[in-house]
């Protein structure tokens, strides 16, 4: 049998590792098995653009590399089994592919609470909102969830006109990444462009037109959208012994719990990150598909062809934006991990803002929230980011010069 | 190797810039600029910042 990699999942992740594998030097067959019936597209469009009715369904395929104009497409079908041992794996549709390496693509779903209420994650699920909160003048859209999803959902259909209703448990909108006082600040945003919170709250009942929160208040609804997170798609890789509570486990190169044939990468890979500890995360950022895929990549092919694995322990420097109303929300770095010890680096909350955000007193996350020159401003800090993190000796604040502490 | 950044599209993410500094910038405001025939010597750095750029607003010609 010819060499053969496959790849499951034919999204951003499957897309990019199709492409690494080639500058890796990997020039035997590559086979990418895909659930959806679509090439390669890109998300992030999809709560904001195609939402909005602005672009195309076509303009969010993804571009791709000449390299890889020889890979075999097989979509439509999931796989829906895989025998590590016998390394094959077989597609809803019956087929078997064996392989010598394999990469793992095959990120999330959404969580759902209801059989018929909204997600968002596919370009599909994009379409058939876009046409729900459009069908009528002034729709009622109920959104559950205030994450990321939520809240770029939410920005959207204000956009259209919608009337928008917000349920969520925590206090504030994206408080997890973000911490209080920024959180509060997007909040604020969103109130005075009329959307409505409903914090603190969960629901209760879905009824016909109408949801019904635990402190009985009854929402009406012609449109519920469920942004509850998100679960990932490794029921595949089941009956082969894996840690699959999270994710796919793997090491500092991305390998599938040390597996010398078989990798993972994007949104469903859990890796360590060697920037800022050995805890294995996963990370829903558009910028890590493209990150795991080089270092998944090289990986793979290393072991593959014989030769050693010679490149450092996977560190990447996450990337993440959100746009609403007009707004840009960029982060870089780890946020996450220090909010514990956020202060304010430039600007203020009511206006464009950078924040950044510490643990044991070391920068390792910030985030611009504003205009184009909040995100410029907020680029700037990359440098510091990249240096910090594995190398943490050096005091961020005091080498950022002033900062004002929040939150006393 | 030309470089061609459709500025109808880019929304000043500035992903390229970290990929490709020798070619992409954002001014104080916030606007990309770029250099549009970059010495060959800097392929790989442009076809990274193609790849990271969130839009794809990014060509590389030949
Ligand atoms: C609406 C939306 C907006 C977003 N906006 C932003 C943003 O503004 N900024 C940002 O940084 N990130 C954003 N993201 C996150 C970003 O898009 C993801 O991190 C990225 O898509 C992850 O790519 P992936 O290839 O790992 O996974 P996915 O894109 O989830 O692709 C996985 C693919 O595998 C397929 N698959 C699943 N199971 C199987 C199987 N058994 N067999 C074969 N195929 C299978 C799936 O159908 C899917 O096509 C957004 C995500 C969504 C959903
Ligand atoms: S990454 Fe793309 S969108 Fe961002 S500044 Fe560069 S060209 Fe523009």
């Amino acid at each position: 049998m010819p060499a053969r990699i496959v790849v499951v999942g034919a999204s951003l992740g499957g897309l990019r590792a199709a492409e690494q594998l080639r500058a890796a030097g990997w020039t035997a067959e590559i086979v990418v098995v895909g659930a959806e019936p679509h090439m390669p597209y890109n998300r992030p469009p999809l709560s904001k653009e195609v939402l909005a009715g602005t672009a195309l369904a076509g303009s969010v395929m993804l571009r791709q590399r000449p390299s890889v104009a020889d890979a075999v497409w097989l979509l439509g079908s999931p796989a829906s089994t895989v025998d590590l041992d016998a390394r094959a794996v077989t597609l809803a549709d019956g087929t078997t592919l064996d392989f010598d390496g394999l990469v793992v693509a095959t990120g999330l779903r959404p969580r759902r609470l209801t059989d018929d209420g909204h997600v968002l994650r596919t370009l599909d699920d994009a379409i058939r909102l876009h046409t729900a909160l459009t069908a009528r003048p002034g729709t009622r859209l109920v959104v559950v969830g205030a994450g990321f999803v939520g809240c770029e959902v939410a920005a959207t259909a204000r956009r259209l006109g919608a009337d928008v209703a917000v349920v969520d448990p925590l206090p504030l909108p994206m408080v997890g990444p973000l911490g209080e006082q920024l959180a509060a600040a997007l909040l604020t945003r969103h109130e005075e462009r009329g959307a409505r919170f409903h914090l603190g709250r969960t629901v209760t009942r879905f009824e016909r037109h109408q949801v019904v929160l635990d402190d009985g208040t009854v929402l009406p609804a012609d449109v519920v959208v469920e942004a509850v997170g998100s679960r990932p798609n490794t029921e595949w890789l089941n009956g082969n012994g894996l840690d699959l509570s999270d994710g796919v486990l793997c090491d500092e190169h991305l390998r599938v719990e040390g597996l010398p044939f078989a990798v993972a990468v994007g949104d469903v890979a859990r890796f360590p990150n060697a920037r800022y500890d050995s805890t294995p995360r996963r990370v829903e950022h558009w910028s890590i598909p493209g990150d795991t895929a080089k270092h998944a990549a090289r990986t793979l092919v290393a072991s593959l062809t014989g030769a050693a694995v010679d490149q450092p322990a996977f560190a990447p420097l996450p990337t993440f934006w959100s746009d609403q109303y007009g707004q840009r929300l960029q982060a870089i770095g780890a946020p996450q991990l220090g909010t514990d010890d956020i202060r304010i680096l430039e600007g203020d909350l009511h206006g464009d803002v950078i924040v950044g955000y510490h643990r044991d007193s070391r920068l390792v996350g910030v985030v611009g929230l504003g205009r184009a020159r909040a995100t410029a401003a907020t680029a700037r800090y990359r440098m510091v980011l990249s240096e910090t993190g594995k190398r943490i000796a050096t005091d961020a604040g005091s080498r950022l010069g002033h900062h004002t502490r929040l939150g006393q | 190797m030309r470089v061609v950044v459709d500025l109808e599209t880019c929304q000043d993410h500035g992903q390229c810039v970290f990929a490709a500094p020798e070619v992409f910038h954002l001014d104080e405001n916030g606007k990309l600029g770029y250099v549009p025939e970059p010495d060959e010597s800097l392929r790989d750095a442009v076809e990274e910042a193609a790849d990271v750029c969130p839009l794809q607003a990014i060509r590389v010609e030949d």
